[in-house]
Parts: C-alpha cells; sequence; structure tokens
C-alpha cells in the first residue's frame, strides 16, 4: 500500500462516511460522498459557497437532524457503528463527535461554567474537585489556561475572540470526545488568534480525529494532511493535501485552487 | 488557460514569460554569435557577445524579483506554483547558459591571435548548433508548456555529448601530431566542453518544463557517454 493509499484509506478509520447523499426536500445536496477519518490526520474540506462541504461535515454528527426538509442516506459509521442507527443516542453522539463553529459562542457564563458544564450534564463527573481537574486540563488542551487561570470566574464573553474560540475548543474537549468538526473555526479571528488555533489543531491532532471546514486554502493546507474539494454537492477530488496543492488531478480542483474558479 | 479571477496576477504572470522568452533569446543568440565570431575569427563580435552577457545577468536578476513578489502576493498553488518554481529555476539555469556563451567569446582572440590553421576548429560551429537548437526549443517548449517538445530535448544530450566525446578525441590527437598548436587547442577543448555544458543545462531546463507542465518529475537517465562528458 503506498503512502497515498494509507493516508487516504487508513487501516483503523475512526469514522467512515460511505456513498452519503443528503436532500434539502428534493435537491440532492451532497451527491454520494465516500471518506475516512483518522485520528493521526486531520481532514480539510474545501470548496467555494453552497459546495456542500458544511452540511457534509454536519452530517458527521447528525447536526442536520434539526434542518426538518433534510434526509441523509448512506452510511456514516463510528467505530464501525452506524450513528444514523435508531439507537444511537444523537446527545452521546454529539458528546463523542463535538463541534466548533465558525462564530465563537461561549455560553453567557463563566469561563469555569463553560468548561464544566458539559462533563457535569454528562455525568462524567460532579465533585468539585474533579471537575477542577476536568477545567484545567482543557484549557491547557486547547492552549488556553495561562491566559485565564487567575479569572476564571470572569464571564467567558469577556474574552478576546480568538480566546473565546479557544474556549469553544477547550468546551469540546472536556467532554472527551474522539473527533472534533470545526466548521471555519477561524473565519472571525484575526491572524495571530487564527495561528494560535491551527498551532492547537496542530497540537490536538493523533488525540482527536479532526475535520475542518475551511474557506481559507492555505489553512487548509497549513493544518491537514488529506484535502477534500467539494463543488455543487460533489467530493470532486479527495487526496493528500501536499499533492492538492501541488498537482490536483482533477480540472475543477486546480481552477479553485489557483483562484481560476468561475 | 482560463484567467485569475484576479487579472493583475495574469499580467504578472504574462511579464515573467516575456522576459524568460527575451532571456532565451539572447542566450541563444550569444551561442550563435560566439560561434559565428569563433568560425570567422572577429574579435569585435565576440567582444558583443561579453558584452551582451551583461543585459542576460539582468532579465535574472528582474525575473528573480518578480517571482519574490508573485510568491508573497499571490501565492501560486498548483500548476501556478509550479510555473512559477519552474521559471525561478530556468533563469538561473539560462545565466549560466549565457554565461558558457560568453566563456566561449572570450577565448575567440586568443585563438585568433595565431594565423595557423587549426583543423579541429571545423568540428565545433555543427556541436555549437545542435546545443543552440536544444536551448531554443527548450525555451519554446516552456513557452508553449509542451511536456512533449521538452521531452525530445532531454533526448537530444546525448548527441552533444557524443560530439564532445569525438572533439576531444580528435584534438588530443590533433595536438600529439602538433605540439605547437596545444594553446589554441587547449582553448578549442574549453570551448567544447562549454558547448557540452550549455547541452546539459538545455536539458534541465527541459526537465522544469516537464515538470511545470505534469506535475512529474523526469525519471533519472542515463547520463550520454563515457568519461570524457562526465561532469567537471
Amino acid at each position: 500500500m503506498t503512502e497515498e493509499q494509507k493516508l487516504l484509506s487508513p487501516a483503523d478509520p475512526k469514522m467512515t462516511a460511505r456513498d452519503v447523499k443528503v436532500f434539502y426536500g428534493v435537491k440532492e445536496a451532497i451527491k454520494g460522498v465516500s471518506i475516512d477519518v483518522d485520528m493521526d490526520n486531520v481532514t480539510a474540506f474545501i470548496g467555494p459557497s453552497g459546495c456542500g462541504k458544511s452540511t457534509f461535515l454536519r452530517t458527521l454528527n447528525r447536526m442536520n437532524d434539526t434542518v426538518a426538509s433534510a434526509r441523509v442516506e448512506g452510511t456514516i459509521t463510528l467505530d464501525g457503528e452506524d450513528i444514523y442507527a435508531p439507537s444511537m443516542d444523537v446527545v452521546q453522539l454529539r458528546a463523542r463527535v463535538g463541534m466548533v463553529f465558525q462564530k465563537p459562542n461561549p455560553f453567557p457564563k463563566s469561563i469555569y461554567e463553560n468548561i464544566a458544564y458539559g462533563p457535569r450534564i454528562h455525568g462524567l463527573a460532579s465533585a468539585k474537585a474533579d471537575l477542577d481537574v476536568i477545567v484545567e486540563k482543557s484549557l491547557r488542551r486547547a492552549g488556553l489556561w495561562d491566559e485565564v487561570k487567575d479569572r476564571l470566574n470572569d464571564s467567558g464573553t469577556a474574552l478576546s475572540g480568538g480566546q473565546q474560540q479557544r474556549l469553544c475548543i477547550g468546551r469540546a474537549i472536556a467532554v472527551e470526545p474522539e473527533v472534533i468538526l470545526m466548521d471555519e473555526p477561524c473565519s472571525a479571528l484575526d491572524p495571530i488568534a487564527t495561528a494560535k488555533i491551527e498551532e492547537l489543531i496542530h497540537e490536538l491532532r493523533g488525540r482527536y480525529g479532526i475535520v475542518i471546514v475551511t474557506h481559507n486554502m492555505q489553512q487548509a493546507a497549513r493544518v491537514s494532511q488529506r484535502t477534500a474539494f467539494f463543488h455543487l454537492g460533489e467530493l470532486v477530488e479527495y487526496g493528500v493535501t501536499s499533492d492538492i496543492f501541488t498537482n490536483p488531478r482533477q480540472e475543477r480542483t486546480k481552477d479553485y485552487i489557483t483562484g481560476r474558479y468561475g | 488557460m482560463a484567467e485569475h479571477t484576479i487579472k493583475a496576477f495574469d499580467e504578472e504572470i504574462d511579464r515573467l514569460r516575456g522576459l524568460i522568452a527575451e532571456m532565451g533569446g539572447r542566450a541563444e543568440a550569444a551561442i550563435e554569435n560566439a560561434m559565428l565570431a569563433l568560425q570567422r575569427q572577429d574579435k569585435v563580435l565576440a567582444a558583443q557577445v561579453v558584452e551582451g552577457d551583461k543585459r542576460i545577468d539582468a532579465i535574472e536578476a528582474e525575473v528573480e524579483k518578480l517571482i519574490i513578489q508573485v510568491i508573497a502576493l499571490r501565492a501560486p498553488m498548483a500548476n501556478d506554483l509550479r510555473d512559477v518554481i519552474a521559471a525561478l529555476k530556468i533563469v538561473s539555469v539560462v545565466e549560466r547558459i549565457g554565461d558558457y556563451a560568453k566563456n566561449i567569446a572570450k577565448r575567440v582572440p586568443m585563438i585568433a591571435a595565431n594565423t595557423r590553421t587549426l583543423e579541429p576548429i571545423s568540428l565545433l560551429p555543427s556541436m555549437g548548433q545542435v546545443a543552440g537548437e536544444m536551448v531554443h526549443d527548450a525555451l519554446n517548449a516552456f513557452a508553449a508548456r509542451d511536456a512533449d517538445l521538452a521531452l525530445a530535448v532531454v533526448e537530444r544530450d546525448t548527441v552533444v555529448d557524443d560530439f564532445y566525446n569525438s572533439v576531444f578525441r580528435t584534438l588530443v590527437t590533433f595536438m600529439v601530431e602538433n605540439p605547437k598548436t596545444i594553446s589554441e587547442c587547449a582553448h578549442l577543448l574549453f570551448i567544447a566542453k562549454n558547448i557540452e555544458r550549455i547541452g546539459d543545462h538545455a536539458t534541465n531546463v527541459a526537465e522544469m518544463v516537464y515538470f511545470a507542465a505534469t506535475g512529474q518529475t523526469l525519471p533519472d537517465r542515463e547520463r550520454g557517454g563515457s568519461n570524457a562528458a562526465m561532469e567537471d
């Protein structure tokens, strides 16, 4: 097996998607996408607005369930288990497959409570001492601890945008997810805050499966090992990131990443 | 190829390619004129070749500056990236080709100073012509992004190498028989070596063109010939 095949079809995938289709009413928004996610490598989804990359990302933890007209076909598994099976506990699924959104959305509560809330309701910890440990560990992993350790009782919303986003990553981490989905996590951040998130993604890689949707192609190039290019609901090309950015095989991919699209 | 959404990017690429075309044209002319000067023992033409090399060097500097700017400001990707990287390597190679032509031209007065007839000199023009055509085709391949033409140039390198080996043997024999011409023949030997190197550099240009056009590097090929054509 070549290095490329190992990267694109990992022997031990955390999540698999097979021939996934998403319909909004009669409109087919995702047209048969198959992809594997493992713990060791970051997957980036790129493509123009409306290409379906966020829609597909949201199928991975059933966020599309909240859209009444959305219907998902195909199979998506987490550790081999069908996440759309009737027996799947969606709340539990979303703890295992966490999500970070475009705009930082901390709870209007203290920094401490933003982190402690999830573990408490998921029953991971209830004693103050246990929660303290989780809060510190999560904030450290999110690269935020040193900046907030002396003001854990301040409101999460009082932090800067970049800090808020890292708080949201810490909040996702706190419930011990296996996969973290990031939907344009840096689009509302300045370059320095963006660099910190990218460095954080690099550090989190290996511990969590990470999938990131980004409009910033340089960001995809910087943080991911695999890149999927979506266009009009199709997975046009899926490859090793360095190949996609130096020698894409599909004309549409090339036109998009070289700025010739449209 | 489709245009970039950002038109200024296309303008910069066009300017870049225009400069390389000019540089290549000047290098080709330098080879041709250096060989002509050698044949005619024309010191004036030789001096023009030496002087003309300055413009080739200046274009190299200009292209390098432009490429750094394009990389910094446009962050080229995929075929654009390969084009720009190839261009950067090609200009430094073409600059060397210009230097070899200049070196040939510089030797013309030293040979012309002696009125003795040098038979082996007649071998060099056709060798120079093959090398010059390789340079010409390699740069045409770049202009047209033509991988096949680039491959054809690479394959022709052995012709120049064979020429060199033949010239080498002829000159050595001639020197043994005519020891008084050793000084001039030594210059001819260097000239032959310079032409051989021009062929190698044309091949390098062609390899970069192939890479830019296809995204693949050419597999290592057998270098043509005997010890005499080995890298110096």
